[in-house]
């Protein structure tokens, strides 16, 4: 009997200590330098706040954390989309002023894979902002970064909360280096594709409310204007 | 200091063998699962797309209205929805109207979310539709903003994701009102109708001719 008990004991820890290898593995690199932000082209930056009661609509399947704001909001509760979430806020430019409205919708991805560090989120947005125009950004999110540094120290700690500051580059793709693809629909942008970036910094964290102090910003690389002129130059 | 391994029985020595050998068997039998079993699995509904007559195939979806509404937009609105939503009154989205719906497939079952946005800044009129389907992907839809005969819009697929990545194509809506006199029915639905083309590559003819 004492065998099957070392032998339970065992595989418990085992499986453990894997866990703990998945959150802490120290094969994974964090991105935490943007690409863009070393780019010398013009970049569109549109920030926002990441607490759902900030926001103007924040729905998932109602079981999840965070809870759906405003407590009426339809849920999405249904199968297909039971492992989606969706939020409404109010862009703002870089100088805090309102600039249009986002909508982001992510649905966990079936491309997780946590043995190679990934906690996948494919994720899209909608922005319109009438100085540029509408804009379809379609990413890839990797959270394990956030996971490890932030949501699993807060799951951790008794009061099951972090404070500090921690900031991330949340897309991991489709494009080489972490790069989300934008396509504009109208405004300014209008048949662009560019490139895009989002990045979270975390101020405050609950594990059971969610994002207490939070912003993201988007950022969206525009062409250079001279790559044009270049264009011309060698027709 | 005395010396505890040879204090060891044999016994004692094969437990914490056993508990070493659970130890490693956990962290494979961990490994192999995470490995294996997929961590995320969305729920699929099969698909169901006709072929239309002059090439692609076509699928139709449906939102049901007022019951699939998450979110519309516009300020000042006596019931807002969702009850208790505070659109902001601000200069960048006067003439704005953004609304986010559950969309359905042809036979009622809701499969994804969808976002529409209108909106008239500065002589442009806008009308984009985004539609998100957790297991498929998304596709991103410039409308054209005057209706055309019939009352339908049309407009072509500007981008999309995973599944819709390599497609093109063009979707078009239509508002059908309720004629049935049930109870508790909706007032009517909005139906898009997208038509896929797959993307045009070009025939490797050196390829062609040695076969």
């Amino acid at each position: 009997m004492k065998y099957v008990v070392a032998l339970v004991l065992g595989l418990i820890i085992g499986a453990a200590i894997l866990a703990v290898g998945v959150v802490y593995n120290p094969f994974t690199v964090d991105r935490v330098l943007s690409p863009l932000s070393v780019t010398e082209a013009q970049v569109i930056v549109l920030k926002f706040s990441r607490v759902p009661a900030e926001s103007l609509v924040y729905t998932n399947n109602g079981d999840s954390v965070p809870s759906p704001y405003p407590e009426k909001v339809l849920q999405l509760w249904e199968a297909p989309i039971r492992k989606t979430s969706a939020m409404a806020t109010v862009m703002r430019d870089a100088r805090n002023q309102p600039a249009g409205i986002g909508i982001k919708i992510s649905s966990l991805s079936e491309s997780t894979h946590l043995l190679r560090g990934e906690a996948i989120v494919d994720s899209i947005w909608y922005v319109y902002a009438p100085q540029h125009g509408s804009m379809f950004i379609q990413q890839t999110e990797n959270y394990l970064p956030f996971v490890r540094e932030v949501a699993f120290p807060a799951w951790k700690s008794a009061a099951n909360s972090w404070r500090g500051t921690w900031m991330g580059n949340m897309t991991s793709g489709p494009g080489a280096l972490g790069i989300a693809a934008v396509s504009g629909g109208s405004g300014r942008v209008k048949g662009l594709d560019l490139d895009g970036v989002e990045t979270l910094s975390v101020r405050a964290f609950s594990a059971d409310a969610g994002f207490v102090a939070a912003e993201g910003q988007l950022l969206i690389e525009l062409p250079d204007p001279s790559d044009d002129e270049e264009d011309v130059l060698v027709r | 200091m005395p010396d505890l391994a040879s204090e060891l029985t044999s016994g004692g020595t094969v437990l914490i063998r056993t508990f070493f050998v659970g130890i490693v068997l956990g962290l494979a039998a961990a490994a192999g699962a995470l490995y294996a079993i997929p961590v995320v699995d969305q729920a699929r509904e099969v698909s169901i797309t006709k072929v239309a007559p002059n090439g692609g195939n076509v699928e139709v979806f449906r939102i049901d209205i007022p019951t699939d509404r998450v979110m519309v937009g516009p300020a000042g609105q006596a019931k807002p929805v969702p009850p208790g939503l505070q659109w902001p009154n601000i200069e960048e989205l006067r003439g704005v109207r953004t609304e986010m719906f559950k969309v359905r497939n042809a036979r009622g079952l809701v499969i994804g979310v969808a976002i529409r946005n209108a909106a008239t800044k500065e002589g442009q009129n806008v009308i984009d539709w985004v539609l998100h389907f957790p297991a498929r992907g998304s596709v991103f839809v410039n409308m054209d903003a005057a209706p055309h005969e019939g009352g339908y819009r049309i407009g072509g697929f500007r981008a999309g994701s995973r599944e819709f990545a390599t497609l093109s194509g063009s979707m078009t809506e239509r508002w059908v009102a309720n004629t049935s006199e049930e109870e508790g029915a909706p007032a009517g639905h909005i139906e898009l109708q997208a038509t896929y083309v797959g993307e045009l590559k070009p025939l490797d003819l050196a390829e062609e001719s040695v076969e």
